[in-house]
């Protein structure tokens, strides 16, 4: 038998995530106006703007969390079909437990901090209903291999490890079942330069390995330039500029990205 | 007027001591709770005259199923001899007029604190056990209203990562008592503080099970021939108490559920938990009259 080995990659064409048109509004505060963001396969699609602009909502709308006022969100994966704003509970818990990563600004909200490293992992495991406890400690440990965490704390709960190590508990967690998508929502603010570096590598080299698509938030427009295909310029809840890296870095536009981008060289 | 012209004539308190309404919501419940079984159903817990905690949840369920001829049975721990039981016991008798029994074989309704006796129940008993804390999600979800999501949407997982952690941290699955039981496929329940050794009685057997917890006002079931799974690993079998090789220092009888007695030495000593069996042992031993009955277990293995 002949595998076909050096036969061309299939160039997809389609987007793997659509929003449309998504807007919020908490009481007075309009969050999200208009807002609509696209990313291919493979991709990652940064999102930047200053604190306040929606970016958190957004995200939390891609893994849906919330449910906007108006708007659409589509993926498109095998078994995944429509707006998947209008899915219910149930149908979203499985769709986030098996197919998107999420990774929270703040480890409080993705961990459980008082129950081991690997735990966290293997909850994600469980939910997806793996029942062997050799099976899942092996994928967990791989899972926190893979986001270069200390297998020696493989068993330390996460209040125990500095802040850096959270995230990347947090990283392990959301990768554990290869996911179509991973959502990062800030995941290098907080920690020291020289750890923030690390845990970017971190990412760019799953990133390489893996071919996840992601979309990676940041106030911080270095993170985004170190790691974004395509970016999206939010302000005030509203994208100001979309597109490819290269294109947002070289020739802004929009005034408010160009005053970002001249802040930043 | 006359004062007793603005009395109702004297009556006699109701049949079984609750009134006709709280027994209405009691058979209401428990009819919900068998036809969802594990399921925990909320409900009315009146006042009994024993402060709650101490079994007013299963005290109410035995009053509404009671009948004159209902013969009841009350252990505590496995016994029937102790304070608490006594009291139960003497109280569903003062006011049911119901006949008691200390014989497993003989009782058409048990209540219980904590343990399931060790002869077979037919499918004329009803098993009542009191229950403390009828939420098994507590420990991992303090929110009740998501901890009632979680049942709806069978999201058990973090009950598995519970003994996750448990062998994580000390090598073995440490969970004791009320462990957490999946019963038809559907719902987990925590069997009350049963101890490990008598949630597989509970696995398809011929009884009514019925789990009240009065303070937390739940109630919920196990019919007849319904499965109770205990969660575990696929690849960590499930285990009971080593007792199955123990003697009772007392009645001689081997392979039952003991209580450790601690002695002066620092060694221990046993007694078997369930009295009854025990006094049936001995009675045997002394005039060879045989009366008890088939047990779950054989030789301390489950059959
Ligand atoms: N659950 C909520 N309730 C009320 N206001 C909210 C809520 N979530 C976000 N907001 C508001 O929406 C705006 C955008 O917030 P967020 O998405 O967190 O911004 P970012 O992540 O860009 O800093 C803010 O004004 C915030 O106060
Ligand atoms: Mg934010």
């Amino acid at each position: 038998m002949t595998l076909a080995l050096d036969a061309p990659r299939i160039v997809q064409t389609r987007p793997l995530l659509q929003v449309q048109s998504v807007s919020k509004s908490y009481s007075d505060v309009h969050a999200l106006r208009d807002v609509s963001a696209i990313a291919y396969p493979g991709e990652v699609l940064g999102v930047v703007g200053e604190s306040g602009s929606g970016k958190s909502t957004l995200l939390r709308m891609m893994n849906l969390e919330e449910t906007p006022d108006t708007g659409s969100y589509t993926l498109d994966l095998p078994d995944v079909a429509g707006n998947l704003f209008e899915l219910d509970r149930f149908a979203r818990r499985m769709l986030c437990a098996t197919r998107i990563g999420i990774v929270y600004q703040n480890p409080h909200l993705g961990l459980l901090m008082k129950h081991s490293s690997s735990g966290n992992v293997a909850e994600r495991l469980l939910v997806a209903g793996e029942r062997s406890f050799a099976v899942l400690r092996e994928k967990a440990t791989t899972a926190l291999e893979a986001s270069e965490f200390p297998l020696e704390r493989l068993d330390a709960p996460p209040i125990e490890l500095s802040g850096g190590m959270q995230q990347r508990v947090q990283l392990a967690k959301a990768i554990a079942l290869e996911p179509a998508l991973l959502l990062l929502d800030e995941p290098t603010t907080g920690l020291d330069v020289s750890v923030q570096a690390l845990v970017l590598d971190t990412l760019k080299r799953l990133q390489q390995d893996r071919q996840i698509t992601m979309v990676i938030v940041s106030h911080d427009l270095g993170v985004i330039r170190t790691l974004a295909d395509r970016v999206m310029v939010m302000r005030r809840g509203a994208v100001v500029e979309a597109g490819l890296a290269d294109q947002i870095f070289q020739d802004p536009q929009h005034a408010y990205t160009q005053q970002l981008v001249h802040a930043k060289l | 007027m006359k004062l007793a012209d603005l009395t109702k004539p004297w009556e006699a308190l109701s049949y079984g001591f609750l009134d006709a309404s709280a027994k209405r919501e009691m058979r209401r419940k428990m009819l919900k709770s068998i036809a969802v079984p594990g399921c925990q159903m909320p409900y009315a817990s009146r006042e009994v005259p024993m402060a709650r905690g101490w079994g007013t949840g299963g005290l109410q369920v035995s009053l509404t199923l009671v009948n004159p001829r209902t013969r009841v049975k009350v252990i505590d721990q496995g016994a029937d001899d102790s304070v608490n039981a006594a009291s139960i016991r003497r109280f569903i008798a003062r006011v049911a007029g119901t006949p008691t029994t200390m014989d497993t074989l003989e009782a058409g309704l048990i209540q219980s604190r904590h343990r399931v006796p060790e002869e077979i129940l037919r499918d004329d008993q009803v098993l009542v056990l009191q229950v403390p804390n009828p939420e098994p999600l507590r420990s991992v979800q303090p929110n009740m209203s998501i901890a009632r999501q979680m049942h709806a949407d069978a999201d058990y997982g973090r009950m598995w990562l519970q003994l996750y952690e448990q062998i994580v941290r000390s090598g073995r699955v440490m969970q004791g008592a009320s462990y957490p039981s999946l019963v038809h496929g559907r719902h987990v329940m925590t069997p009350s503080p049963i101890p490990r050794w008598d949630v597989p009685k509970q696995h398809m057997a011929r009884h009514l099970t019925i789990l009240s917890a009065g303070r937390e006002k739940r109630i919920f079931a196990v019919p007849p021939f319904t499965r109770v799974e205990p969660l575990v690993f696929s690849d960590v079998p499930y285990k009971v108490e080593d007792h199955g090789d123990l003697t009772c220092t007392r009645s001689g009888t081997r392979g039952y559920f003991m209580n450790e007695i601690p002695q002066n030495d620092g060694t221990s000593a046993y007694e078997v938990s369930d009295s009854e069996w025990g006094v049936k042992t001995i009675r045997a031993a002394e005039d060879g009259g045989e009366t008890r009955g088939e047990t779950w277990y054989k030789d301390g293995k489950m059959s």
